[in-house]
């Protein structure tokens, strides 16, 4: 169990430490950051504060997949504590998340950083922003429909699908006949027999895409 | 100690019964022979897995939920679900029903079900570290020594840490602590928890190979000649990922990656074929130490 500090001891008194800053200019652009509609959003789908985030920036330098992408992690909570929702949501950076918890679990205010970009993600699928990511978006949607039809993944059909909504047909081509041949790669799909709750789950949760705004 | 009587639900996973077959067939034999009893639960589904909590948490909560449901009904309280992903994913669902109410009625009202949230689940690291803690020694009937393994937990056996029961989720040491159990030595390495790239295998398989290639160059770069995964999504990453890296990179040394599942069944005497070591694309020779000892036996 991590050590931390917020259980009472840093929420401070008023009266407390130095006087707040007169406020500049810059403050005066996003008057009410804090309850923008994405900082809205994104507390009502995580359960917790953006501003926990003070931008020490150490998530960002333990990521593995930091070097691939254009805004650091950091950057994207900046954004939406800033309530700059066009950035945030068009940032391909919670798209490459790869979801490993590294700072979750390192960060020293307890942020949960990799819930965060879960429910980044989700509003900008929700507001029908499209990624420029779009191999990743297409192997999620891709996924989820093999899960939608038969209650469980099955991969053959999962690569299949992935390939032709990516068009990109060659790619691991040379695996697939080993890969069948183990027995790795079932030709045909393992089905759930409660298929029903399986759909329900799915009609009941799907986002119905909207036009951007 | 695992208890007498005691059966635990088993949810395999979809990659269990496709391309990680050979983790669910070692698992299955090493449980049969230590006298622990899984028992399969009855029309389990997908627990949703990374593609369903990245990009809509209600659906992931709703798919996790409902085989902790299906194992509420079926009698079974404790579940050990072998897939580092579906465990991660069972624990966080069953942490935020626990933690937020909303969510609770909101899974209930999607699975018309109401759920007591109360079921535990075991990853294949607690199964053999805590619940049957000893079992591997006393069935052993070879000595795995001359394998020097770099022990790889990945993301989700070690975190979060507020959800995980483990030692240390930066400096683990409960994975050592089985493999030791078989007589193999143990490396001291840099990359046991750092991520192989997870679900970008096929989308990304570029950040995949670079991510991959730097766990595989620091274990042997320590010493190792084996590698040992608890998790099928680290599995075809390290070890079908070596195919690309040895085209991308002439000169990348292979080194082979076994389940813990895997080499604990070796110990208990098991054959290559019987695991399904055979499946993997890095091919698994034991080192002549442990052949000796068969052809003595």
């Amino acid at each position: 169990m991590k050590n931390s500090f917020r259980n009472g001891f840093h929420v401070l008194q008023p009266g407390f430490g130095p006087a707040a800053p007169a406020k500049t200019a810059s403050d005066e652009v996003y008057p009410n950051a804090a309850h923008s509609y994405i900082a809205k959003e994104v507390a009502a789908k995580t359960f917790q504060d953006v501003n926990l985030c003070y931008q020490c920036g150490k998530c960002s330098a333990g990521c593995p997949v930091r070097d691939y992408m254009a805004d650091s992690p950091n950057k994207v909570v900046r954004f939406v504590q800033l309530g700059l929702e066009q950035a945030a949501l068009n940032s391909t950076t919670p798209w490459l998340c790869a979801g490993c918890l590294t700072c979750s679990t390192r960060c020293p205010n307890d942020f949960n950083l990799a819930k965060f970009m879960d429910a980044v993600r989700e509003i900008s699928i929700e507001k029908g922003v499209k990624t420029k990511e779009k191999e990743i978006s297409s192997f999620h949607e891709a996924f989820l429909r093999q899960v939608r039809l038969f209650g469980r993944s099955y991969e053959a059909g999962l690569v299949a699908d992935y390939k032709l909504n990516t068009l990109r047909l060659l790619q691991d081509v040379d695996s697939a006949p080993g890969m069948i041949l183990k027995g790795k790669l079932s030709v045909l799909p393992h089905k759930v027999k409660d298929r029903k709750t399986i759909k329900n789950i799915f009609g009941k949760t799907t986002h119905k895409k909207k036009r951007n705004g | 100690m695992a208890d007498a009587g005691l059966t635990y639900g088993y949810f395999p996973g979809c990659s269990q019964k496709g391309s990680a077959r050979e983790y669910e067939m070692s698992l299955l034999k090493v449980a049969g022979k230590l006298g622990i009893d899984l028992k399969e639960i009855d029309d389990w589904s997908c627990c949703g897995a990374t593609s369903a909590h990245a990009t809509n948490h209600r659906l992931a909560n709703a798919l996790a939920m409902r085989n902790m449901l299906l194992a509420e009904q079926q009698g079974l309280e404790t579940l050990v679900a072998p897939c580092a992903a579906c465990f991660n994913r069972l624990i966080t669902t069953k942490a935020e029903c626990r933690n937020h109410p909303e969510s609770k009625k909101d899974v209930e009202e999607l699975l018309s079900a109401s759920v007591s949230n109360t079921t535990s689940i075991l990853n294949v690291i607690d199964l053999f570290d805590k619940a049957s803690n000893g079992l591997i020694g006393s069935g052993r009937v070879r000595d795995m020594k001359g394998l020097k393994a770099a022990c790889y937990y990945g993301c989700l056996l070690v975190r979060p840490p507020e959800l995980i029961d483990t030692d240390d989720s930066e400096q683990p040491d409960s994975m050592e602590r089985i493999v030791k159990a078989t007589g193999a030595d143990v490396v001291e390495w840099n990359y046991r928890t750092e991520c192989c790239g997870a679900a970008h295998s096929i989308s990304r398989r570029d950040i995949v190979v670079d991510l991959s290639k730097r766990i595989i160059d620091d274990a042997l770069m320590h010493g190792a000649n084996v590698i040992i995964v608890a998790c099928p999504m680290c599995h075809t990453n390290l070890d079908m990922r070596q195919r690309v890296m040895r085209r991308m990179y002439p000169s990348h040394k292979e080194i082979p990656v076994l389940y813990l599942t895997e080499l604990i069944g070796l110990s208990l005497g098991f054959t290559e074929s019987e695991l399904g070591i055979d499946l993997h694309y890095i091919r698994f020779n034991m080192p002549n130490e442990i052949m000796n000892q068969t052809a003595q036996a």
